[in-house]
């Protein structure tokens, strides 16, 4: 009933692109699995977390394209989202290791033994619970997210204030998990993971169902974005993107509606960062910088923004450019990627997604013009 | 007595004159010998003893010692100074000061000191110049006596006393006897006395001074009054430290102020996101690196105005590359505000890498001209030249700003261009050119700031980075469109995180002010200085 | 559809390019040499200097001829000061290229992220930056120092040279500076320091305002006692923190300041004239004088083509471990990773100092020390300097580390054996 009604949310286009994901978070593990290494089918181990990795920054892309793309609402402080969430999955798959860190500590992860630390910090306990710490992973940021979202839509802070502080958020956030003393393991933040659920982190099994695990959440981040845009929900939406004060007079509670979505989204991010972090092995307060998530905002609009295929497209163009790029032309690859950015902001207002659409209307436009 | 005798008595002083002279001269040939030899211990006791012998000839061998300047030829053994003369090295003998002709580093040995050796050294250059004519010499060596606080200094001191008639290094010949008394086992009353002598000077040294006594005295007596004096000392300095911390925080909002002003125009009245705006201090900063790169090689003697004639250049560089970025991206994107952002994001990344292929990534050599270097006293606040003129600069900048928005046509155009677009190009403002200008002006701005950065900063592909978020929170802080709200915010920002930052350490009092920024932006969404009226929309 | 077959595209292409680089090796085919160093972002400053030196090294081996018969290849790649684009491009030297070794990593966190790949992978890494210790594994050869061929050796000169009993620990916030810190700390008290006497101070990284640290500094060394600042302050914040020093009138001979991350290449930015007699420990400074060094100092000059491009401890430590790879790989006749790594053992090349340094079984090297005073010309005066000193990774001071021992060669093979309960402690066969 519910898949029926959010399946027809969708136009065409999209579900052939949720399948596509679907296909392809499917397809690459099993081939991963079944193809003997020799074959030319087989997809290697490093492949499978690249395209993973990629996944969980589509999901984040998707997550920002929601509040700026169809809000209006530019956060420069998705990256702290997403790093909360990498940290609850670090701090469970930290708890994980058990006494096979270097010191042998049963309790305590390597990091506190050499700072002191005689018994694990408050926050830690339940981390060692898988369920516990992903309803963490979403719970921290959608709370961060209410808490800054209900304070700043209140009292109508918008625009590039609103940006700034959603950046002046995680540059503090940033500051604060550098400190030693937060008890989350600092500059170094965690690492060398062993075991997901009692599977090895190294295992190509794991890295396969892990890939399989963020194709789905994003395919699933697809379907309900879809839901909530397409609904009459999603149409105030654009509508307060559109003309904020005129929907605040016409009686809508305009802050309800933001707020709504922020969090939405921040819960988003957030599962982004948990696929992320089991799949590149490291979260570290760096996951935090500004540049990061304004990074995020440029995927999206590469992608083209106030679409849902965009953000998604442009993550895999962006990330995978950069993969490429830093080994091919590890000198000059920032001329390039600058020059994206600069090209795409200039040329495709609509991202690549809509380039598709400013060619059909050019050529429709000389068709039009042709008989005359 | 008849003249013969007084002759012969004369003749006889003369020749003991001249024989003790020769004397001394062997003495010092054979201390400078022993300087050049052994390993730092043996150095040490010869430079004591060069300074017992109170031969005034020795202190520039101790000089030039301590400044490494002291070589041993490796041909024939010969003592030498060498003065650095371009790429080779002008050379004395030590001993008769004789000219002994050019050479390189690499036909000479020098004579290497450590830290240790130039602790003795200064204390025997103390002594041996105590007698100096030059009043600033008898100071200076008054002043190391005092921080030396040697009893064996005692007997120079006391006979420099004796002759010293200006009262101001009298005092600060006293002070140091002072120390040299508390260090040695001179009678209570005598050390009582010299406690309080060096109380009154009430300073970071005095200070220490005290401590020391208070830790080592035997002397109940002399061991309370030290510690009396040292708390009574402590209570003073922290009186001043408050004012310093004043003078910090006005120090740290100034670099701010500088940092965020350039953004203040383009941001604030452009209404431009400029992620750029950090690349073009940096600009600034390298302009500053090239001029002082070819005043070096060309015309040394120009280096103190260095900085002054790197101003116009990094107004102009920055200012330009400004123009150009405005010409070539911005104003395709005027009611696009957040895309300027993007498009800026990638032209800082672009221009970073532009900087670290031609400079290199590492970090460049700004120095300071000799007008910028060191520090004086205010009473117990230290005050460095460089951080004055950081202050002065940037109001200076700030005020020049002030009079061209308000008192040029340029400043009414871009006022009118930033308020009502279609209005003033009805009244025939061209609009474009304003554009461009403005946001030359902003960058050139930032450009400047370069100048003034490189003085206390890494001159390297990231200083902007490190300067971009903070000039945001300033400007939005202050106000976006108010340059008070600029000037406010940025001096707020900075005494706050002073204050902030003996208490809650370095770390966590940034983290508070972000924190304080985010709640203020709550209670007033338009920050400090609000515009009014239809323009903000 | 049209996006869906877009990013089909992208993936072929992906494909191919993993097609193309996994070819095997052909007899005779160079041997290819990973260089995982940030050319760009925060790091860049530090690492890029590290590139070239490795991009020197194999141009001089080839010309003597490569190794085994066979060219040296570099493949460079840029993980951009971003830790898990570090194990990424680790991940992609490995599997991807091929490479027989890596040498790579400058902050600590750039190695903990990629050391899980080279265990995994079994791959080889060099690592040649001074670190905290606490750490040991099979695929990794620590080139660098660790805190005992540093730290403590510089707190022992100040003790006995300057009569300095009253400690300022100033370091960035992060790993090696809070490990380091600790030791010395425990050392002091040892030496019987008191706790009062010690002052630990944490800044940011990047941190450029040092005013009130600077004037608290000066506070704590009013005290009637010879106070030194033992600085673990990293990278980008030492230029403000010496600017600051010369400009409030901080001699090294009132209190010195010894560094453990301050050398050659950080003081090219800076006017050292005010800082003359500041110290910082290394085990190597480009001013020793011998033959081995004045030849590398002249081959990088004009490998880089600037006569006054200076040399620096990290750049040894690549010197010293690229030599003991290329004997290691001689030795074992091949470049397989398990034989290199046992071959590895007890090979010592000569260092650039005057002396051989040896791989020993803990996978850290034999090092003299040296402490050296800043000069006005941007060098330093070596003051003292001790006989070869071995790394001790796992340090005596600290009390969860003080029973573990490391030792890879068989039988034990084991990074973390402690000693006590005899029983090797986590991972390592």
């Amino acid at each position: 009933m519910i898949t029926r009604f959010l399946w027809q949310g969708m136009d065409r286009n999209l579900r052939l692109f949720v399948l596509l994901v679907l296909a392809v978070g499917i397809a690459l593990p099993v081939l991963n699995q079944i193809m003997p290494p020799g074959s030319p089918f087989h997809v290697p181990a490093w492949l499978l977390q690249l395209i993973g990795k990629y996944l969980s920054f589509a999901l984040l892309a998707l997550a920002v394209d929601l509040v700026w793309g169809f809000c209006g609402i530019l956060s420069l402080g998705h990256g702290a989202f997403f790093a909360l969430g990498g940290y609850c999955m670090g701090m469970y798959l930290m708890r994980q290791i058990g006494s096979r860190g270097v010191y042998g500590n049963p309790l305590l992860p390597d990091f506190m033994v050499f700072l002191n630390y005689k018994e694990l910090p408050w926050f830690w306990y339940g981390f060692d619970n898988f369920g516990f710490a992903m309803l963490m992973a979403i719970l921290v940021p959608s709370l961060l997210a209410f808490a800054l979202g209900w304070f700043a839509f209140r009292s109508r802070v918008t625009g590039v204030y609103l940006s700034i502080i959603t950046q002046a958020m995680t540059f503090a956030l940033m500051l604060a998990f550098f400190r030693n003393d937060m008890g989350l393991g600092g500059n170094n933040g965690m690492t060398d993971f062993k075991e997901i659920l009692g599977f090895s982190v190294q295992a190509d099994s794991t890295r396969a169902v892990l890939c399989f695990a963020s194709a789905f959440m994003l395919a699933l981040g697809l379907v309900v974005s879809a839901a909530i845009v397409g609904s009459r929900f999603g149409k105030a939406l654009t509508a307060v993107r559109d003309a904020e004060s005129r929907m605040r007079f016409l009686g809508y509670r305009v802050e309800g509606y933001k707020l709504f979505v922020f969090v939405f989204s921040a819960a988003m991010a957030g599962i982004a960062g948990a696929l992320y972090v089991p799949q590149v092995g490291i979260i570290n307060p760096s996951e935090f910088s500004p540049a990061n998530s304004i990074e995020a905002v440029l995927w999206v609009a590469v992608g083209g923004r106030g679409t849902l295929i965009g953000p998604v497209i442009g993550a895999f163009i962006v990330n995978f450019g950069k993969t490429w790029l830093t080994g091919a032309l590890p000198e000059v690859w920032l001329f390039a990627l600058g020059a994206l950015f600069i090209v795409v902001t200039l040329l495709l207002p609509k991202g690549v997604v809509g380039l598709w659409g400013q060619l059909k209307a050019r050529s429709q436009a000389k068709k039009a013009r042709a008989p005359t | 007595m008849s003249p013969k005798r007084i002759l012969a008595v004369l003749l006889s002083v003369l020749a003991s004159a001249a024989l003790a002279g020769a004397a001394l001269a062997a003495d010092l040939a054979g201390l400078v010998a022993n300087l050049t030899t052994g390993g730092f211990g043996e150095r040490e006791a010869a430079i004591t003893a060069m300074a017992a012998s109170g031969e005034q000839r020795a202190a520039p061998i101790l000089d030039a010692l301590a400044a490494g300047q002291l070589y041993v030829r490796k041909s024939d053994n010969l003592v030498l100074i060498g003065k650095p003369d371009g790429n080779q090295l002008s050379l004395t003998e030590a001993i008769s000061g004789k000219a002994a002709g050019s050479g390189t580093e690499a036909d000479l040995d020098r004579v290497r000191v450590n830290n240790r050796l130039r602790g003795v050294i200064e204390a025997a250059v103390g002594s041996l110049t105590l007698m100096s004519p030059n009043a600033k010499v008898r100071r200076d060596a008054a002043e190391a006596l005092f921080k030396r606080r040697d009893a064996s200094s005692l007997a120079a001191l006391d006979a420099a006393l004796a002759v010293e008639k200006d009262p101001r290094i009298k005092r600060a010949m006293s002070e140091a006897r002072a120390a040299s008394v508390l260090a040695s086992d001179a009678p209570t009353a005598q050390k009582l006395d010299a406690i309080a002598l060096v109380r009154e000077r009430a300073d970071r040294d005095s200070l220490g001074v005290l401590e020391a006594t208070a830790n080592s005295a035997t002397d109940p007596e002399v061991k309370a009054a030290a510690t009396a004096g040292a708390s009574a000392v402590r209570q003073t300095l922290a009186a001043w430290e408050a004012a310093q911390n004043v003078w910090y925080g006005i120090s740290l909002g100034s670099v701010l102020l500088l940092a965020a002003i350039g953004l203040a125009i383009t941001f604030g009245t452009m209404g431009v996101i400029n992620m750029a705006h950090g690349e073009m201090v940096m600009l600034g900063a390298y302009t500053t690196f090239v001029v002082q790169e070819i005043i070096r090689t060309s015309a040394p003697h120009l280096f103190d105005a260095s900085l002054l004639i790197a101003l116009p250049l990094a107004f102009v560089v920055a200012g330009g590359i400004g123009i150009l970025i405005e010409r070539g991206i911005i104003r395709f994107l005027y009611g696009r505000p957040l895309d300027t952002l993007l498009a800026t994001w990638g032209l800082s990344l672009v221009l970073q890498q532009a900087v670290r292929s031609i400079f290199g990534s590492s970090n460049r050599e700004v120095g300071a001209p000799s007008w910028m270097s060191g520090a004086f006293q205010l009473g117990q606040i230290n005050v460095t030249y460089g951080r004055l003129w950081i202050v002065v600069f940037s109001l200076i900048v700030f005020a020049t700003l002030i009079l061209v928005l308000r008192k040029t046509p340029l400043g009414l155009y871009m006022r009118a261009v930033t308020q009502n677009r279609p209005m003033a190009s009805a009244m025939g403002i061209r609009t474009p050119r304003v554009d461009a200008l403005t946001f030359g002006l902003g960058s050139g701005i930032a450009g400047l700031a370069g100048v003034a950065l490189s003085q206390i900063d890494n001159v390297s592909p990231n200083l902007g980075q490190g300067y971009i978020i903070d000039s945001f929170m300033v400007v939005v802080f202050g106000g976006v469109g108010n340059l008070f709200g600029t000037l406010i915010g940025a001096l707020t920002l900075g005494v706050v995180n002073k204050f902030l930052e003996p208490y809650a350490g370095a770390v966590l009092g940034k983290i508070l002010v972000l924190v304080f920024i985010i709640l203020f932006i709550q209670r007033r969404p338009r920050g400090l200085f609000a515009l009014k009226g239809r323009s903000v929309e | 559809m049209k996006f869906g077959s877009m990013m089909r595209t992208g993936l072929v292409a992906a494909g191919l390019l993993a097609g193309a680089a996994g070819s095997a090796f052909a007899q005779g085919a160079p041997i290819k040499v990973g260089i995982l160093h940030s050319l760009s972002g925060t790091m860049a400053i530090s690492e890029t200097t590290l590139k070239d030196v490795m991009l020197m090294l194999i141009e001089e081996q080839n010309k003597k001829g490569g190794v085994l018969g066979r060219k040296l290849e570099a493949v460079v790649v840029d993980p951009a000061s971003n830790w898990p684009l570090f194990a990424e491009k680790a991940r992609e030297l490995l599997q991807k290229d091929k490479v027989a070794a890596v040498f790579g990593c400058w902050t600590s966190v750039s190695r903990k992220s990629v050391l899980p790949v080279f265990e995994e992978l079994n791959g080889i890494l060099f690592y040649p930056v001074q670190y905290e210790g606490e750490e040991s594994s099979r695929n990794v050869f620590y080139t660098g120092a660790a805190p005992n061929q540093q730290a403590i050796p510089a707190v022992d000169y100040l003790m006995a040279n300057e009569k300095v009993q009253r400690w300022v620990l100033a370091g960035t916030d992060y790993v090696y500076p809070r490990t380091t810190n600790k030791i010395l700390e425990a050392y002091l008290k040892l030496k019987g320091v008191k706790q009062e006497d010690i002052l630990i101070n944490y800044t940011p990284f990047g941190h450029s305002d040092w005013q009130s640290i600077v004037a608290n500094i000066k506070k704590f060394g009013s005290a009637g006692k010879k106070t030194a600042v033992v600085s673990t302050i990293n990278g980008d914040a030492n230029v403000p923190f010496y600017k600051e020093l010369g400009n409030q009138g901080i001699k090294a001979k009132d209190i010195p300041v010894v560094a453990f991350s301050v050398g050659e290449e950080e003081l090219a930015g800076i006017d050292t004239k005010p800082l003359i007699g500041h110290l910082a420990a290394w085990n190597y400074f480009q001013s020793v004088k011998n033959p081995t060094n004045e030849a590398f100092i002249k081959t990088w000059q004009t490998f880089t083509k600037n006569p006054k491009r200076v040399t620096n401890d990290p750049m040894e430590a690549h010197v010293i471990g690229f030599n003991m790879w290329i004997e290691a790989v001689k030795k074992a006749g091949t470049t397989d990773a398990d034989a290199v790594i046992d071959a590895m053992i007890g090979i010592a090349v000569p260092n650039l100092t005057g002396g051989l340094s040896a791989m020993m079984p803990n996978h850290h090297i034999t090092k003299p020390v040296l402490i050296g005073e800043i000069q006005g010309n941007g060098q330093f005066d070596v003051v003292s300097s001790t006989a070869l000193v071995l790394g001790d990774e796992w340090s005596d001071y600290l009390p969860d580390s003080k029973d573990l021992i490391s030792d890879w060669r068989k039988p034990m093979s084991c990074g973390n054996f402690n000693v006590v309960t005899g029983k090797c402690g986590g991972k390592g066969k």
